[in-house]
């Protein structure tokens, strides 16, 4: 198959994936105003859980469980992405 | 600035899931039998790449942390809808898979940041990048600043939702929102141009992807 230019973009993305665990864990914008201004306990916790906090259940290591559950995001979203668009192209496109 | 549940009272939350889902259903009819050869790969990785760097939470002044939104990047290269389907597919996934934004706040954060962040970086492109006459410096100019008012009028919307809400008084959170966000949006500035830059630099043909809006 011939290299493409998104091919590459599709690489660029895993790989800000994998730099997933390097991302500051300081609260952001939001919860630091939530915490400052002292409304942050109403928060309720999600109805249902599958992936919290951007990491793989069962993986112990939890580098490896974050830089896991960015791959599969990334990849989740570009099978999305690509499928959408392909619903929605104009005819006689590829 | 992902609104958990628990923050936005019901009527708030229910409009925001009525005007999400009415802007999406827009979305999807303003794009249908539109989508050119190259914009279909485009529309996917671009939506993974702006999943991935929404992971890279980067820190800003006073221990808080913001992180890249995408709106304006995606807004810029591929238009306004189908920047608003890219970045409603990208909180649909973080908050069904990930739990990151609450179920019932799903609405408000699509309109937030799939929606209001994408037309307001959208006009502001346009407006700057006419102004200036089409120019290499106008078009990076464009996109900064279309980055940085993004994230700062996202934040406004939210604080508008909060006070709607009641949990918080507007002379709290309109100054609290507003000032931590116009820090977080220089990131996405920065984010914003150095993309484009690369683009225009390797592909710039895959700048003229957008239909006529």
């Amino acid at each position: 198959m011939k290299f493409k230019w998104w091919h590459g973009v599709l690489i660029l993305a895993l790989l800000l994936a994998i730099l997933s665990p390097l991302a500051s864990s300081s609260p952001d914008g939001l919860e630091r105003v939530a915490e400052d201004t002292g409304f942050i306990d109403v928060a309720l916790a999600p109805i249902f859980n599958i992936f919290p906090d951007y990491v793989i259940p069962g993986v112990t290591n939890e580098t490896v469980a974050t830089i896991l559950a960015g791959l599969l995001g990334a990849l989740v979203l570009f099978g999305i992405g690509y499928g959408l668009a392909r619903l929605l192209r104009a005819k006689g496109e590829a | 600035m992902h609104i958990p549940d628990g923050f936005l009272s019901t009527p708030v939350a229910a409009a925001g899931i009525t005007a999400a889902a009415g802007t999406i259903a827009y979305a999807v009819k303003a794009t249908n039998k539109k989508m050119g050869e190259k914009q279909v790969p485009m529309m996917g990785v671009l939506a993974a790449f702006i999943f991935a760097a929404q992971m890279l939470n980067f820190p800003v002044a006073g221990g808080t942390s913001g992180h890249f939104l995408g709106a304006a990047l995606a807004a810029i290269i591929l238009g306004p809808w189908s920047a608003v389907l890219i970045m409603s597919c990208v909180l649909m996934v973080q908050c069904f898979i990930f739990q990151d934004g609450g179920l019932l706040a799903l609405g408000a954060n699509i309109l937030n940041m799939g929606v209001i962040a994408v037309f307001v970086s959208y006009f502001t492109y346009k407006g700057i990048f006419t102004v200036m006459r089409g120019s290499r410096t106008g078009r990076l100019v464009a996109a900064g600043v279309g980055g940085w008012i993004s994230v700062v009028t996202s934040a406004l919307a939210c604080a508008a939702e909060l006070v709607i809400s009641g949990i918080v008084p507007w002379q709290v959170a309109v100054p609290a929102m507003g000032t931590v966000h116009m820090a977080i949006g220089v990131g996405e500035g920065l984010i914003t141009v150095a993309v484009l830059a690369l683009i225009m630099g390797t592909r710039a043909d895959l700048l003229n992807l957008q239909q006529p809006a």
